[in-house]
This record gives structure tokens, sequence and C-alpha cells, in this order.
């Protein structure tokens, strides 16, 4: 058997792990976090894409040149969150209508 | 017979430079093509999270403006049908990463049953999505002359109600697409298309598959589960 073949229980397990991230994340949203809600549902999302990322898509124990090329990717998307935040949280700011 | 491009046929030219079926003349060795079709492939997932990416932006700049419009509209969409998508989806992904694991132990048979049950799986995460635009539609939610909304500041719900559809219209073309790949990779499976050492068709089609199931993964939160409590 070639050596980057995971066994089944890897497999099975990620499945486990990810229904329990789902009925987490169900749960937390009917409980009153306040705003952190939002970033709870995001952190578990995060939690569970990285789970299919490393192993259902076998980044782990692959060429380090595709977390290079996910992380590169990940890093102009949050360039973009960062400067719409700056924009649009700073709006209204010069108390001048529409800057 | 398959010749290249001085006419020598394919088979004869593998003979002489020792490198067997499965390996285009232009690589080393099986590892070396294995690795540029992975690489190949995430950088266009890596273009597909950015193009998604600015949807998850737009969503961002208009939740944060009309926080209330979002919460009340997402208070729409049935969280039973949500959960019942992502747990589909999820064993969806499991069956997919299973096929391919058939791909590189040389189990064709049993990777192309894997992904027969793959495409039932996702059929049915597209049959349920049906139900719930239907839905939609019944309840004059959708965005134009006729829509309707009972909920505070209808005016931005609507905004939700685009993303929305936006989202996950674009997510279920991509599942689409994803499907009939499935189909096409299994019958290739079945008729052991497939080796341990190259099977990266297969493999390129299990990422594409996960990738939807990613976009996914975040796209449920932030649709049906804003502001339960």
């Amino acid at each position: 058997m070639p050596a980057h073949v995971q066994p089944l229980k890897v497999y099975f397990g990620v499945f486990l792990a990810l229904m329990a991230f789902t009925a987490l994340t169900v749960s937390a949203a009917f409980v009153n976090l306040g705003p952190a809600n939002t970033f709870v549902a995001l952190g578990i999302a995060a939690a569970k894409a990285t789970l299919v990322i490393l192993y259902f898509m076998h980044v782990k124990g692959n060429t380090k040149l595709v977390p290079v090329v996910i992380l590169s990717g990940l890093f102009f998307l949050f360039l973009l969150f960062l400067f719409l935040a700056a924009d649009y949280g700073t709006r209204g700011w010069l108390g001048v209508p529409g800057r | 017979m398959a010749s290249d491009a001085h006419g020598t046929p394919l088979g004869a030219d593998a003979a002489e430079h020792g490198h067997g079926a499965g390996l285009a003349h232009h690589f080393d060795s099986y590892e070396q093509q294995k690795d540029s079709a992975t690489l190949g492939m995430w950088t266009f997932l890596v273009t597909e999270i950015l193009f998604f990416g600015g949807l998850f932006a737009a969503y961002g700049v208009y939740r944060s403006l009309y926080p209330e419009a979002f919460r009340a509209s997402s208070h729409t969409l049935s969280i039973q049908l949500g959960t019942f998508n992502t747990v589909v989806l999820i064993a969806s992904s499991l069956t997919m990463a299973l096929a391919v694991r058939g791909g590189q132990t040389g189990k064709g048979k049993l990777a192309a049953a894997l992904l027969v049950l793959t495409l039932i799986l996702g059929s049915v995460f597209l049959v349920v999505k049906g139900f719930e635009y239907h839905e939609k539609f019944v309840e004059h939610h959708v965005p134009g002359a006729s829509f309707h909304f009972e909920g505070p500041d209808a005016l931005h719900a609507q905004l939700f109600f685009s993303l929305y559809f936006l989202m996950t219209g674009l997510h279920a073309l991509h599942m689409v697409i994803g499907i009939v790949l499935v189909a096409y990779v299994a019958k290739r499976a079945w008729g052991g298309a497939y080796t341990p050492e190259n099977h990266n068709f297969l493999e390129g089609t299990g990422l594409y598959w996960h990738f939807v199931d990613l976009v996914w993964i975040f796209l449920f939160p932030l649709l049906y589960l804003i502001g339960r409590h």
C-alpha cells in the first residue's frame, strides 16, 4: 500500500467530528452570546473547513507547495475583508454626509 | 494507435523511455505528475475561493448595515432543512473521500459504487434545495416586483434574499457541475481507468466536490443561523 493512503479510521473520525461540529453550531445558535454568536459560528465553520482541507482533501502529507498556494489565496481574501471593514467601519467619522 | 507529435506510437515511446502507461511524457515520475495535478487543481480552487469570497464580503457589508433585516429574513429559512442538507453534504464528502481512497488502493469497482452514492447524496441535497426555493416563491420572498415581507425593514430584507439566492444558487450550480463530473468519473472508475499510480482525475474531482462542501459549511451558519436566540 502506498505511503500516502490514510487509514479508514481517519476518514470516519473526521466525519464524526464534522457531525459533532454541525450539532454544536446549531445548538450554539440558540444560546444568546451577544455579538459573539457570529464569531462562534464562524470559528466552528473554520474548524470544520480545516478538517475537510487537511484530511479529506489530503493537504496534510502532500507537497508543501499546496498550503502555500491556499494561504496566499486566503491572504488576498483577508485583504478584501480588511479594506472593506476599514471603509465601511469609518464612514461617518468626518460628520460629512456621504464621506 | 495513438501517436505523439513525431509520429511515434505512444506505446512504443513509453517502452523506449521506460515509463509506464498513464505517465505523460513531460513528467519524470508519477509523483511529479500527481503533485502537478494537485497544485493545478488547488490554484483553480483558490480562484473559486476568491470568487465566492466577493459574495461573502458583500454579505458582511450588508449584514453590518442592516442587522435587523438580516435577522428577520434568516428566520424565514427552515433550520431543519438546512441542517438536514448540511448532514447530507458532509456525508457525500465522506463517500467521495472514500472513493478517492478506493482509487489510491486500486479498487475501481468500490470507487465507482462510492461515487454513485456521492452523486445520489448530492442529488438529495439539490432536491431539498428545490423544495426550499419553491417555498420562497410561494411566500413571495423572492426579490423583485412581487416581493412581500411582513418583518421589519422589508426593503433591506430583499438584500438578504438576493444574497441568499445568489450564494445558494451559485453553490447549487457548482453541485450540478460536480454531479456531472462524478458521474463521468464513476463510469471511468468502473472501467478500471484509475490505478494507484495515476488516479489524478478522480482525485481532482474529489477536491472540487470537497470545495463545494466547504462553501456550504460557511453558507449554512451565515444564512440559516442568524439571531435564533
